[in-house]
């Protein structure tokens, strides 16, 4: 149990430590540096010299990889030269609203389509199944800008229940932020609960149809009996893994999301940060978010080893 | 005599058999027919739009509907209708050529490290592993702050990236094909591992790779289209649904034609594409979730 703990982590910690090396590198690869991004491709000259010693750009590259790399496990991911801040200055806030956005997201969908997945299905192929599955096909396939755009249109616009851009700066107090992040919470939510209801109902139909299910049928237990006692246990613990997974669509959903409703937080950053070509601060912002995905899914890893003992006897 | 003919010679068919087995399904029929339309305006749509898709009038600016512009006009007095037809022309093209790339690169690459095992297999992996942990719109804007947008780049990294999962999907359905006996048998022959990949391990893992290579294709278009809903992926004034939708936005009060319009036919063409992979994962086995409703 122990080791396969140890295992895990330091199968993330591995996952990561690759991760760093190609944010870094694959920067490094590209034509041009921060500072002819900074001043337009075809600068040269004394300004282009100066940029370039201010940012140590001529120090050979693994021994700038290891400034950058010792400096972001301490938080300090250089300075921008776009912005003339410190990157973790710029970042600080919204790094912050963008996991309010995600864990008020979270809490909102997963419950949701787990119940959902629940109901869809145990009762397979009936209209209520039918609608909630192609419901969700719906969320899954039309793009996240399109769904945010119409519950503006329809939510904010049409019946005017909440405001459909938010105008709270990115240091506002939670309470400020949490009255305008409704329409992005949902708007976020809607993409990644679908996918979780769709494996939730097909790993509770593939416990329905369990011998053991059978059997608690033929005895004649009551159906809510069989359902509490059999069937959520069994078909719960795989969907925690989705969910982790699930995470990957909801960061990178974040970007789009948080661009729609000018949501001030990591991926709205990460756009501007891109078409100011800022180099430092988008690497620290991809950094971040998958950082983010790896340690999710390490602790729902975690957490599904914990919470099912078969799991622990695998290769162990 | 009068012996039936039927059973000696075999009827020639237009259509291989899976593809019949495509169309005999509502989703694949109805997938198939939605993409057809949209390839088809995509092509004819210069030779029959009503206006110049940059034509600025400034009576039509915000109209509603009406005889003359059937879907209206935008914020800059263009007609709509044009621009909604001419405005899958570049996702279409981007997202086909960088679907090409990456089930190019990710099928053989699946394959060959299926073929390579211990090492190879295991650094790689790992490799991908690592990178599919960056959201893939990251990875994209990753490339683009640094060498910009256009064709040029977008085709190559969204290829690059997508074909990611590509080879890690087809790399496990491989894994099931190298220790079959055929494999030994052409390795024992002596058949150079190009040969071996291509004419013998290619052919078994192409019904995960087609499956793979639809799904791409639509998650490629909602890519590209988000890419240009943020101004990384097509430059104005070219008519592009993502962009459309997004230059119209700020107006969608006063009119909401402009948004709606690239929306229907965005999400349309994506769901059709949907339908289409879902039918061909029926036809062909590789069902990727089983006992769905729809």
């Amino acid at each position: 149990m122990v080791r396969l703990i140890i295992q895990r982590i330091l199968s993330s910690a591995i996952t990561l430590a690759l991760l760093t090396v190609f944010v870094f590198f694959a920067v490094e690869l590209l034509p041009g540096d921060t500072c002819t991004a900074y001043l337009g491709r075809d600068a040269k000259g004394d300004r282009l010299e100066i940029c370039r010693e201010n940012m140590g750009l001529n120090d050979p590259a693994l021994k700038r990889f290891a400034t950058w790399a010792s400096g972001a496990l301490v938080g300090d991911f250089g300075v921008s030269p776009y912005r003339n801040k410190p990157v973790s200055e710029i970042v600080g806030w919204r790094m912050r609203n963008t996991i309010v956005l995600a864990l008020s997201a979270s809490l909102f969908g997963i419950p949701l389509a787990i119940f959902f997945g629940i109901i869809a299905g145990i009762r397979r192929d009936k209209p209520v199944d039918m609608v909630l599955s192609s419901t969700s096909i719906l969320a899954m396939t039309v793009p996240e800008f399109v769904s945010a755009t119409l519950l503006i249109l329809v939510f904010s616009i049409s019946l005017g229940w909440t405001s459909g851009v938010v105008t709270a700066p990115a240091d506002a107090p939670i309470g400020v932020l949490l009255g305008s992040t409704i329409l992005p919470t949902v708007a976020l939510a809607l993409v990644f609960a679908a996918h979780i209801l769709r494996m939730v109902r097909s790993s509770v139909i593939d416990v329905m149809e369990s011998e053991y299910v059978a059997m608690a049928r033929l005895k004649g237990l009551p159906f809510r009996w069989i359902l509490l006692r059999h069937v959520l246990p069994n078909s719960l613990l795989p969907a925690i893994n989705v969910i982790g997974l699930t995470v990957a669509w909801l960061l990178g959903g974040v970007v789009v999301i948080e661009s729609v409703f000018n949501f001030p937080g990591l991926g709205r950053l990460s756009v501007d940060a891109v078409a100011d070509r800022d180099l430092p601060l988008t690497q620290c912002i991809v950094l971040i978010l998958a950082t983010g995905y790896i340690v999710t899914n390490l602790l729902t890893d975690l957490a599904s080893l914990l919470l099912n003992p078969r799991l622990r006897t695998f290769r162990g | 005599m009068t012996a039936s003919t039927a059973p000696l010679t075999r009827r020639r068919r237009m259509f291989p058999a899976w593809f019949r087995d495509v169309l005999s399904r509502p989703s694949g029929a109805i997938g198939l027919a939605i993409i057809v339309v949209h390839l088809a305006i995509a092509l004819l749509a210069p030779m029959v739009v009503p206006y110049d898709f940059a034509a600025q009038d400034s009576k039509a600016m915000f109209a509603d509907p009406s005889a003359q512009h059937w879907l209206g006009g935008d914020h800059l007095g263009r007609d709509v209708l044009t621009r909604t037809l001419m405005g899958g022309r570049e996702a279409i093209l981007v997202s086909t050529m960088a679907t090409g790339v990456a089930v190019l690169w990710g099928g053989l690459f699946g394959i060959f490290l299926a073929f390579a095992g211990r090492f190879v297999d295991e650094a790689s992996m790992r490799m991908v592993d690592a990178l599919l942990a960056i959201p893939w719109i990251l990875f994209v804007m990753l490339f683009v702050a640094g060498l910009g947008t256009g064709m040029g780049v977008l085709i190559p990294i969204l290829g690059i990236s997508y074909g990611l999962s590509i080879v890690r999907i087809v790399r496990a359905a491989a894994l099931d094909v190298v220790t079959r006996d055929f494999i030994l048998a052409a390795r024992a022959r002596g058949e150079r591992r190009s040969v071996v990949i291509v004419h013998e391990m290619l052919p078994n893992v192409l019904d995960t790779l087609a499956v793979q290579a639809a799904m791409t294709w639509s998650w490629m278009l909602l890519g590209f289209s988000s890419l240009s809903f943020l101004g990384f992926g097509a430059t104005p004034p070219t008519p592009d649904w993502g962009l459309m939708i997004a230059d119209a936005r700020s107006a969608m009060m006063v009119s909401p034609w402009p948004v709606l319009a690239p929306m229907i036919a965005l999400s349309s063409l994506i769901i059709g594409i949907n339908l289409l992979s879902d039918g061909l994962a029926k036809a062909l086995g590789v069902d990727r979730m089983k006992k769905s409703a729809v």
